[in-house]
């Protein structure tokens, strides 16, 4: 019992970090049907950049997070103004692809800036970890479970409930029709990638303590969380949590119960499964996969 | 106007080359070559080792080169890469015609490099520890190392088990080249010490939570925890052992050596024992150990230079470079020379990895001796007996 709740809760730390990372593909998909594929180097910005606030320059919690998040924002938007608004064909394949080489300009920025060791802070609250049935679960998982129950709320109320939001969505679906009805469309992406680093960001900061952070953690945080969005359905913000909770239990249970060497294997052989019985992911419909131009 | 200025121009230069063929010793320099990962993906491993080298070179040849010949390393980047380490390789052999290699900073690219040096005819004193650069001897007549041996990292954490009484071990490592190499040594191993390893767990590069692994080797039953592994991975598994409070011992490989784990860490690190070259616990060794007086110089020379600790991989540098150095002061320019002199002479020599004794059997020279067992204490270092 003690042990298949250790790895029921090791499987829930890591599901959360991919759920995280996963919301922040679901924020662009929804507002311009682009996969910023840049969106793990926003994760490591989050968490290397908290550490400059924190660490170096030696600010208390809070400012240095609203300066983290507002540097992923005003990155995000440098990125957006520079490479993606300058096109004159929006055509979503070069959009992507344009992710990935700002992608590759990030990491090697980060390199130069922080070099290749790892950083860490302390968690958020000081203390013992939790113990239940003997198995233990570590305070900050804790936070991370909060950060990503409170960011699906909001990106749930914004994407419903507000006129930025629904516009946001409009763009996606037809930009065309979305400019007729007298939506700035050009905005509504920019406003879309500053939120998702922004939310990258978050994600970083949340689990640098328990992870660490090193400047080419993107790619597999990437990786992961973008499994983890398409698993639970792309742009479907519960879908992506439920995603990365199920395969980061997966991960750890073939660990424990097969091998901790197949554990990359059996997650994605079992998303595979499902993108094959169930194409729009587990939360996805089928009317919103024809209408999806990815 | 413009005439009188080519004059005065030409007549400058004449005077610089008079002054410089004046200035300069009148023997010949020695040539040896350095490949190294400067960029890519081992540059963690290339730029100590860089760095190393040029200060060593300033050194002698401040106090008069070797044997009043100036020395002339021509340090040359593989970027982390086979292919471009080949190419260094035959532009030091054939262009600038060195008298020996040091390097290549990684396992993979010595073993490309072997045959092109044992065809020059010309040594080779790599930087990289994979047992196949020396093995097998017979067919390594040209090639050396300065590192240990993965294998005598093991030895040196089996053989302090055994005096502990731990019989049932846990394994967990990296699955990267260097984790693949310490699984196979400990599981090989393992027998000969009367140990055997309960649990066989792996992680990847760039995994956030090793807990998993930790609860289901605690469950079978093991008496210590081995993690094989560099980078951040040593530090999740460190954190997440003292999040368990497993209650049995964490032994890490010799990766392990550096301040900056035990910082990122933090407390977590209180108790962790690796097999670690003297070089990390200098301050802490007798003062009439061999190899105390010039870890101290090396250490502290290093750090006042390039404000941080050299660490084992520019200590395998040091080690490379000062076997070729010795060498050429006894035997001068010869390739075939040079080659015996580090194959035959080389005995009870202190470097920074240990104290090296090579013979024609083993052209590594170290076993485990060349590690002492060390135990984070306090936020530092401490030898155990």
């Amino acid at each position: 019992m003690t042990v298949f709740l250790q790895f029921l809760f090791s499987g829930l730390t890591v599901g959360a970090v991919y759920a995280l990372v996963g919301l922040g593909f679901n924020i662009i998909y929804n507002a311009t049907s682009i996969i910023n594929l840049a969106q793990g180097e926003f994760v490591v910005i989050g968490g290397l950049v908290m550490w400059f606030f924190t660490q170096s320059v030696q600010l208390p919690f809070l400012p240095s997070l609203l300066l983290t998040l507002l540097t992923a924002g005003l990155i995000a938007l440098l990125m957006e103004r520079l490479t993606i608004k300058p096109l004159k064909k929006t055509d979503l394949l070069l959009m992507i692809m344009i992710t990935v080489a700002v992608s590759i300009l990030l990491r090697g920025l980060l390199m130069f800036k922080f070099g290749k060791e790892p950083y860490v802070y302390d968690p958020f609250t000081a203390g013992e970890p939790l113990q239940i049935h003997g198995a233990i679960l570590q305070q900050q998982t804790l936070w991370i479970f909060g950060i990503t129950l409170l960011c699906i709320v909001l990106i749930y109320l914004f994407f419903s409930r507000t006129l930025l939001g629904k516009a946001m969505r409009a763009c996606a679906v037809n930009p065309t029709a979305a400019k007729l009805v007298g939506i700035n469309v050009e905005r509504m992406i920019m406003i879309s990638f500053v939120l998702s680093a922004a939310m990258g960001a978050l994600a970083g900061i949340a689990i640098t303590p328990v992870s660490l952070m090193e400047y080419d953690k993107g790619p597999m945080l990437a990786v992961k969380g973008f499994s983890a969005a398409i698993m639970g359905g792309l742009g479907r913000g519960r879908g992506s949590v439920l995603g990365g909770f199920i395969i980061g239990i997966l991960e750890s249970m073939t660990a424990g119960y097969l091998h901790s060497g197949l554990k990359d294997a059996v997650a994605l052989v079992i998303m595979l499964a499902v993108l094959f019985f169930k194409p729009a992911g587990l939360f996805g419909s089928k009317a919103m996969l024809q209408l999806r131009k990815f | 106007m413009k005439r009188g200025f080519g004059l005065f121009t030409a007549l400058l230069v004449i005077i610089l080359f008079a002054a410089f063929s004046f200035a300069a010793p009148a023997k010949a320099p020695y040539r040896i070559g350095a490949i190294f990962s400067v960029t890519g993906a081992a540059s963690f491993l290339g730029e100590p080792e860089k760095n190393t080298v040029l200060m060593l070179a300033e050194q002698i040849n401040a106090a008069g080169g070797i044997n009043g010949h100036p020395l002339e390393v021509i340090i040359e980047d593989s970027k982390s890469d086979e292919t471009q380490a080949v190419l260094a390789a035959k532009k030091l052999l054939e262009k600038d015609d060195v008298v020996a290699i040091i390097g290549p900073s990684t396992t993979g690219e010595s073993m490309a490099l072997v045959p092109i040096m044992t065809n020059a005819k010309t040594p080779l004193v790599s930087c990289a520890a994979g047992a196949g650069i020396t093995q097998p001897v017979s067919e390594r007549y040209w090639i050396f190392k300065s590192p240990q041996y993965d294998t005598s990292a093991v030895e040196a954490i089996y053989t302090y088990m055994k005096r502990q009484g731990i019989a049932k071990v846990g394994i967990v490592s990296i699955a990267t080249g260097f984790g693949d190499a310490g699984r196979k040594a400990l599981n090989d191993l393992a027998p000969k010490y009367g140990i055997t390893i309960v649990a066989d767990e792996r992680y990847g590069p760039k995994d956030s939570d090793m807990t998993t692994q930790l609860a289901k080797i605690k469950a079978a039953g093991a008496q210590a925890v081995i993690n094989w592994s560099v980078g951040p991975g040593q530090v999740v598994v460190t954190k997440n052992w003292n999040a368990l409070k497993m209650g049995i011992p964490l032994y890490q490989s010799h990766g392990w050596g550096s301040k900056k784990n035990i910082e990122l860490a933090g407390k977590a690190a209180e108790g962790v024992i690796a097999p670690l070259g003297r070089l990390v616990v200098w301050d802490k060794l007798a003062d009439r150990h061999p190899q105390k007086a010039l870890l101290k110089k090396y250490s502290q020379d290093y750090e006042a230079k390039f404000k941080g600790e050299p660490g084992t991989f520019g200590g395998h540098a040091y080690d490379s470079l000062m076997m070729v150095v010795e060498a050429l002061k006894k035997v001068g320019p010869d390739k075939a020379k040079v080659r015996d002199y580090i194959e035959n002479k080389i005995k009870k020599w202190p470097g920074t990895g240990g104290v090296f004794t090579m013979s024609p059997q083993d052209h590594c020279g170290l076993d485990k001796d060349a590690f002492e067992m060390v135990v984070v204490r306090n936020g530092d270092w401490e030898i155990l007996k």
